[in-house]
């Protein structure tokens, strides 16, 4: 069953001057037809200004498409009506952890979601215990979100969309503005979603080493689908993704040059394990 | 470092006052601060500075602290009492210069120095055993029936509230462009009042663009977690009256009513006029 379908999506944004006139029109999302299966891992890659995350508002209503159709379970998200199901059925975690994290102790913010919501307060301190434990930050349910690190930051705002009991989390961006650590952390929180509770994922990212686990990967550019299948599909097309100015892991890469000069490796090794079995080491 | 700063000035421990609803906190200390205005004579005072000592070792909170909050406005604290000693028309005492000090305007400033002393305790109180967050919710549901004529309540909560949150943030950001600015040669500590006034300006530009970045960016991720206003909203804290705050209610009113009785109803000035 496919939780997200989106059908000749196009968005554009109309640029207008001081005095309010149209300035120009740019097409950050062009004609993009995408289905999302549910309980999957997505990965959404791009370079900047790719339209990626032009893309991920409109999965969770914050936009609505120019033209074309984005169905988030079944309801179109141009529909008025459905608009706060559609947000409860797909939450979206944010690039900056500071600027989405509105309680002043982490478990009020995890709890905003629900309370939004119309959830009873028994509920909703079930729903904080659970949410907070799944991304492992229970023990720091007391605490004030400024004394945390970026990574601890931002799996609270993850657990703050997890306490709405989505069925698909989209994340824009998400480490960002994290350090290697930090990164590590909120993907290891994200895989466990995913694999744990069976929440269908949408990751949006530009590194590479972050969309190995996926089920399935699409790359965009200037607004279109350049490219779409599994890591390994992708990550054995060094050339079309250098190309789209994209960085491949250095395994990848390195297996890639070896390739060419010769040493009989397999296509699209991601990760260094694989590599050393291939090489027979 | 900046991010350390208590805002307000909550101190934490343990005691029964802090465990009040913070409504039964709001409205004691309102009508104590009533109460001081309504006394004729100094009996009042001296049934409002008991009632205020109780309620103080009952908070478990150092006495110093409360004490802390009296410097901001022993100030004004000694502008007041100066102008009535010296202004005052009466019977005078003894006289300097063109100034006399008369008996009429040692008891007003008198009386104006307990009051002014009780009011910033009796509220220090108050923000001492109560943190910023439980007083915004208690201020919510307090003025919850002012709705009818259109308040937006409400939304000045929770306005009230992401000022809190963003506080420290924006403290921290402010630091962070200054430090980036003096590293660029920006000079904010030498020159008269005007030149450091200027100096701030290429501070509180960026300050403010990221400011409405950030406001810009948090109103989108309230959104996204479906945040529409108060209607139909529950609550993860909610304020329930507990055994303990109607108690408290009750103390209040007992002490409304003696310190009214004491303060008005006792020959005038028992005290004070045997001078």
């Amino acid at each position: 069953m496919n939780i997200v379908k989106a059908e000749n999506l196009t968005y554009e944004y109309i640029r207008r001057d001081e005095d309010g006139n149209v300035e120009g029109i740019t097409t950050a999302v062009d004609d993009v037809s995408l289905r999302v299966k549910q309980g999957d891992f997505v990965a959404i890659l791009g370079h900047n200004g790719s339209g990626k995350s032009t893309l991920a508002k409109h999965i969770n209503a914050i936009l609505s498409p120019t033209e074309g159709t984005v169905w988030v379970d079944g309801k179109d998200t141009r529909d008025e009506e459905e608009i706060w199901n559609i947000r409860q059925t797909a939450g979206m975690v944010f690039q900056n952890p500071d600027n989405q994290i509105i309680g002043q102790v982490v478990e009020e913010d995890v709890g905003f979601g629900p309370e939004n919501i119309g959830v009873p307060t028994e509920e909703i301190w079930e729903r904080v215990t659970e949410s907070l434990r799944a991304v492992g930050m229970y023990q720091f349910r007391k605490y004030s979100p400024n004394k945390l690190s970026g990574g601890q930051k931002q799996r609270v705002s993850i657990a703050g969309v997890l306490a709405m009991h989505p069925k698909c989390i989209i994340l824009d961006e998400p480490t960002a503005m994290l350090d290697p650590n930090g990164r590590k952390e909120v993907i290891r929180a994200v895989r466990g979603l995913n694999q744990v509770e069976g929440v269908t994922v949408i990751l949006i990212t530009h590194y590479m080493e972050e969309i190995i686990h996926a089920d399935k990967v699409f790359v965009m550019d200037r607004g279109k689908i350049a490219m779409e299948g599994t890591p390994r599909e992708i990550f054995s097309q060094v050339e079309k993704l250098k190309a789209l100015r994209l960085d491949v892991p250095q395994v990848t890469l390195l297996a890639y040059n070896l390739q060419k000069k010769g040493v009989p490796l397999p296509d699209g090794i991601l990760t260094t394990e694989e590599f050393v079995k291939a090489l027979g080491l | 470092m900046l991010r350390d700063i208590t805002l307000g000035q909550y101190y934490q421990t343990e005691s029964v006052i802090h465990r009040l609803d913070p409504r039964v906190k709001l409205g004691g200390t309102l009508v104590f601060i009533i109460s001081l205005f309504l006394f004729k004579n100094f009996w009042g005072f001296a049934v409002a500075a008991v009632f205020l000592g109780i309620v103080i070792g009952l908070s478990k909170v150092p006495f110093k602290f409360m004490v802390r909050g009296m410097k901001s406005i022993l100030f004004l604290l000694l502008i007041t009492v100066g102008f009535n000693l010296f202004l005052t028309q009466g019977t005078p005492i003894f006289t300097v210069w063109k100034l006399s000090v008369t008996w009429e305007g040692l008891r007003l400033a008198l009386t104006m120095a307990v009051r002014l002393s009780l009011l910033i305790i009796g509220s220090s109180v108050m923000t001492l055993t109560t943190t910023p967050n439980n007083l915004t919710d208690g201020m919510e549901r307090m003025l919850r029936p002012l709705k009818v004529f259109k308040v937006p309540v409400h939304e000045v909560a929770m306005m009230m509230s992401i000022a809190l949150r963003f506080i420290p943030i924006l403290l921290e950001e402010t630091d962070k462009i200054m430090k980036a600015q003096i590293a660029r040669g920006a000079d904010f500590e030498s020159g008269n009042l005007i030149r450091r006034a200027k100096a701030l300006v290429p501070l509180l530009v960026p300050l403010f663009i990221s400011a409405f970045r950030r406001a810009n960016d948090l109103a989108m991720a309230m959104e996204a977690r479906c945040y529409r206003g108060g209607e139909g909203r529950t609550k993860m804290k909610p304020l329930i009256y507990q055994k303990r705050d109607y108690l408290a209610y009750v103390c209040l009113a007992g002490y409304l009513a003696v310190s009214i009785g004491v303060g008005r109803l006792l020959p005038l000035g028992a005290v004070f006029y045997t001078f």
